[in-house]
């Protein structure tokens, strides 16, 4: 145990952590003994759906939770004795909204501020690039901001005070397309800062932009590790599979006994082999009998989303 | 899907004082078709949305749901609906089969077509086990598809998807599709909105809002084409960027 406790790298350890709650009579495992390490500097992904454990973990680092088993440090501080200490440090942005709604944009900055013991303009420079984008608004009330808006807010109040880990619960969750990367765009650039980050997701196309990435469900890790790893590690051929008729090859490829499995991507159908050795022409042939039209079957490499299924598969079977 | 329109929408605007928040969409879905519904928060697609679900009356403009004006039938177009968004308007401490009968009474379905509707419904997502099991002890993927069925419990004319499967893990995201190609194959027209670009390929059309106005709309195939894309990912980012108005 106290291995981890030593290493100074380590922004984050969490080292077999466990916490169910009573819903009515029954139990609900939220974290089934969960253990990782998350290296200063790092900007670290939790990618799961919901109901995998994110937020309750979230809330055990924080300090706003106590785990039934196991320890966690962060930023060398244990979670438990040194709770005060930690909340001085870190930096939460909860997946749901948290700041005054009735004070204004400039008002929930300064207040974020002063109970931190500091002023805007002293850490002015770590949170410019995103409050700038806010700046117009400065005199309008937090309640009254768009979503995207009232997420850099949040961003900022979180950033005030300096903190050395940052932790982000689902910050892009139902956000769009364009507002999701440019968020992104801004964590790269506070990691250049040297603040450790934890963010959590539902997205899984979001673990690729992870220094290293943890695949949460139902209370465990299926994996850890750099998201290219990840990917290369996916123990089968993978085939991508189109046709001029998808809903008839869907049906076809279910059907059909040599597949493993077939899950739809976008434009394609992505299919294991039961036999590894199957060929391209092989199932080009097949579907070919089948008397499909304008047949593409290429090999592919599999993706975040391909491999967090076949974990969920291999957990679950 | 065949020809027959299910929506028909021609200029439809709706103006809150200074602020125009859908400016003249004009646009026809099918019977059967799925249609997606793409764009940037705040471009206008939940207004258009309540429009055309009875729940707002547009500014200006004309447009027939399930055959009904949105400005002088709205009950009318309220009973021939369905609609779901990620909050699931499921009753957490009934049962999965109280829901199902809650529902369908709600819609107006007889004695006899609920317990009939009951019985497939269980069946059909393999929930025989589970049906007297409370809705808030099943999983999110469960949930999602038990909303989704009793949406559609009516046999409305269309269905209105708001963003349904945001958080859910991905097979259960794959599998919640499966139930609406179902419903489409039974001639339910569905209209789906999502943040998730890959799901936008699986539409037979797709539109996409831009500051209130809708900037493009085709099938997946031809949008790709016509903008140079070689993913929906790509022509969304490339339209939206465009948006000036925030949310």
């Amino acid at each position: 145990m106290a291995k981890f406790n030593l290493n100074k790298m380590s922004g984050v350890v969490v080292e077999n952590i466990g916490k169910k709650y009573l819903v009515g009579k029954s139990e609900l495992v939220a974290l089934k003994g969960i253990s990782f390490e998350v290296t200063k500097g790092e900007l670290f992904g939790i990618v799961g759906p919901d109901g995998a454990g994110k937020t309750s973990l979230f809330r055990v680092l924080t300090t706003l939770l106590l785990a039934e088993t196991g320890r966690a440090w962060v930023d060398g501080l244990d979670t438990v004795k040194d709770y005060k200490e930690i909340r001085k440090r870190v930096g939460y942005m909860p997946g749901k909204f948290s700041l005054y709604q009735d004070l204004t944009v400039e008002e929930n900055l300064d207040f974020f501020a002063t109970i931190f013991n500091t002023s805007i303009e002293e850490n002015y420079d770590l949170i410019k690039d995103i409050y700038q984008q806010i700046e117009p608004f400065k005199k309008r009330r937090a309640g009254k901001l768009s979503g995207g808006m009232k997420q850099k807010l949040a961003l900022c109040c979180a950033l005030i005070h300096k903190p050395t880990v940052l932790f982000l619960d689902e910050p892009t969750t139902g956000v769009d397309a364009v507002s999701r990367k440019e968020f992104w765009d801004m964590l790269q650039r506070l990691k250049q800062q040297g603040i450790t980050i934890l963010v959590s997701t539902p997205y899984m196309d979001e673990a690729a932009l992870c220094d290293r990435v943890a695949l949460m469900q139902n209370g465990r890790i299926l994996a850890i590790d750099r998201p290219e790893n990840i990917n290369k590690s996916f123990a089968h051929p993978l085939w991508a599979v189109q046709s001029e008729n998808m809903l008839g090859l869907h049906k076809t490829l279910k059907q059909w006994d040599a597949v493993a499995s077939c899950y739809s991507f976008g434009e394609y159908y992505h299919i294991v082999m039961k036999n590894d050795d199957s060929s391209m022409d092989s199932i080009q042939n097949y579907l070919h009998d089948k008397e499909y039209q304008q047949i593409l079957v290429k090999k592919i490499d599999a993706n975040i989303e391909d491999c967090f299924m076949d974990l969920m598969n291999n957990a679950n079977g | 899907m065949d020809n027959q329109k299910v929506i028909v929408v021609d200029e439809l605007t709706k103006r809150f004082e200074d602020f125009i928040a859908v400016d003249r969409i004009s646009f026809e879905v099918s019977k059967g078709e799925i249609f997606g519904f793409l764009g940037a928060n705040g471009a206008g697609k939940t207004t258009a949305m309540r429009m055309l679900c009875g729940l707002s009356i547009p500014s200006s403009g004309k447009a027939s749901v399930a055959g009904f004006d949105v400005f002088h039938q709205t009950e009318a177009i309220k009973k021939s609906i369905g609609y779901m968004s990620q909050k699931f308007s499921l009753y957490e401490d009934l049962t999965i089969k109280e829901n199902i009968r809650f529902y369908g009474g709600i819609y107006g379905l007889s004695k006899t077509q609920i317990i009939d509707k009951t019985k497939y419904l269980v069946e059909h997502l393999h929930l025989q086990k589970h049906e007297n099991s409370l809705v808030k002890s099943i999983p999110l993927g469960w949930k999602q598809k038990l909303a989704f069925s009793v949406a559609i419990v009516h046999d409305p004319a269309i269905v209105f998807l708001d963003e349904p499967t945001g958080g859910v893990d991905p097979i259960a995201r794959r599998e919640f599709w499966e139930l609406i190609y179902d419903a489409s194959e039974r001639g339910i027209t569905v209209f789906v909105t999502t943040h998730y670009m890959d799901e936008a390929e699986y539409c037979n059309r797709v539109s996409i809002m831009v500051d209130g106005k809708i900037e493009a709309l085709d099938t997946p195939k031809q949008l790709k084409h016509r903008f140079e894309s070689g993913s929906m990912d790509e022509v969304f980012l490339k339209l939206a960027r465009k948006a000036v108005r925030g949310e």
